[in-house]
């Protein structure tokens, strides 16, 4: 598969795998405006996921269509980060994990606006503006969550804890990466980094919470070797397309 | 051929699925009607990606068309530059607060007593377009058409 291909998979994965993270949560969060904002972000990061799997499957000329990609893939052709498969947890867990995926793809969508590749510079400059909400939104929560309650404090703090670890894989870059970078169609990932760390270091500091220090980070989700939550989340997503393939709906 | 003033008349009667009282014109998602030979052209930008209304959308556009005799119509979807609601029309935003739905803006005025002392209760509403507000004057919940 071209690098070209690949680029394009790792943000539609991403943006598919949280959002149907998020979708198993629609009727299960604690008040209904968050119900609504849930189900909101989720089908803005489904549409996402749509033009960036269309576009990998034209670039590709395999005739695999977006819900090819999406539905007649296994665990090790997923290209995601690792942070987006972390499973729901409790509503600080989700929130952290919406927080540091919000602020990356923000980021990250505003460096491939200027992308060579004009399809991936629409898709970007289309998909940024809806995350900016979803940041605001994330940024939001973690702020209240963090300085709110002893409970809901713990909770964010544990939340920030555990998914630290997977925030490294953001900014690490491989062959692909490089390869997109020098033809100007991508960027050098670990350019966000100092933004992202910067802005999230600020947020957490408002929300009381501590920085985690340094650790081993994880990563491979965007070279499709993926944590075992992933495969329970795709033979949830997938059962249906899978069994009976001519099913429409 | 139909003529394209004829054509952007008919789309003004194209309701949007979601909040029927404004019609896609109404909205700014018709971005351009053109005639490449014989072939009509309408395209067509997306207010959320994720926006189920959509398909159905031009699923309305092309029945609308052939309805009125255009066999010959192709529609596209235009990503760049992205939809804003700064392109939703002066007329669009009047239906809107007709509707009791409040048009983006600088403030957002209750729709029921025009109280500025207004809140948002939630970022997202029924729709990816709208945000929850309300009115801490008289109470009323009401939605926002946040800008983007």
């Amino acid at each position: 598969m071209s690098s070209h291909v690949e680029y394009v998979l790792r943000f539609g994965d991403s943006a598919l795998v949280l959002a149907q993270q998020l979708s198993g949560l629609v009727a299960h969060s604690p008040i209904m405006e968050e119900d609504v904002a849930i189900a909101n972000v989720s089908l803005d990061l489904f549409g996402q996921a749509r033009l960036w799997l269309g576009y990998a499957g034209e670039l590709e000329g395999a005739g695999r269509d977006e819900d090819r990609l999406a539905f007649h893939r296994d665990a090790s052709e997923f290209r995601n980060v690792l942070l987006v498969e972390r499973p729901n947890g409790d509503f600080a867990s989700t929130t952290v994990r919406g927080y540091f995926y919000d602020l990356w793809s923000y980021l990250a969508l505003g460096n491939l606006t200027q992308s060579l590749d004009r399809r991936i510079a629409a898709i970007a400059e289309k998909s940024r503006k809806e995350t900016a909400y979803h940041l605001r939104r994330s940024e939001d929560w973690l702020v209240r969550l963090g300085d709110g309650t002893e409970e809901s404090h713990a909770r964010a703090q544990r939340a920030a804890s555990e998914l630290w670890p997977y925030t490294g894989e953001l900014f690490m870059g491989d062959d692909v990466d490089v390869e997109m970078a020098r033809q100007g169609i991508g960027f050098d990932p670990e350019r966000v980094r100092e933004p992202w760390l910067e802005r999230a270091r600020l947020a957490l500091a408002t929300a009381t919470l501590d920085v985690p220090g340094d650790s081993w980070m994880q990563h491979g989700g965007k070279q499709g070797v993926h944590t075992e939550a992933l495969g329970y989340l795709l033979a949830e997503m997938q059962v249906l397309p899978r069994s009976i393939p001519e099913a429409v709906w | 051929m139909v003529s394209i003033a004829r054509i952007l008349d008919l789309l003004e009667h194209v309701r949007d699925p979601e909040i029927p009282v404004v019609s896609i014109t109404d909205l700014g998602i018709v971005r351009d009607v053109r005639y490449d030979g014989d072939m009509l052209e309408v395209v067509l930008t997306p207010t959320y990606s994720g926006c189920p209304a959509t398909q159905l959308i031009r699923d309305d556009v092309e029945r609308m068309l052939r309805a009125h005799g255009v066999e010959n119509a192709r529609i596209i979807t235009q990503l760049s530059p992205a939809w804003t609601t700064d392109w939703i029309t002066k007329r669009g935003r009047a239906r809107l607060s007709e509707a009791g739905i409040v048009p983006p803006g600088d403030t957002v005025p209750c729709p029921l007593c025009d109280s500025t002392h207004t809140r948002e209760m939630a970022h997202f509403g029924s729709t990816p377009c709208k945000a929850l507000y309300r009115c801490d004057a008289c109470l009323e919940p009401f939605e926002y058409v946040k800008p983007i």
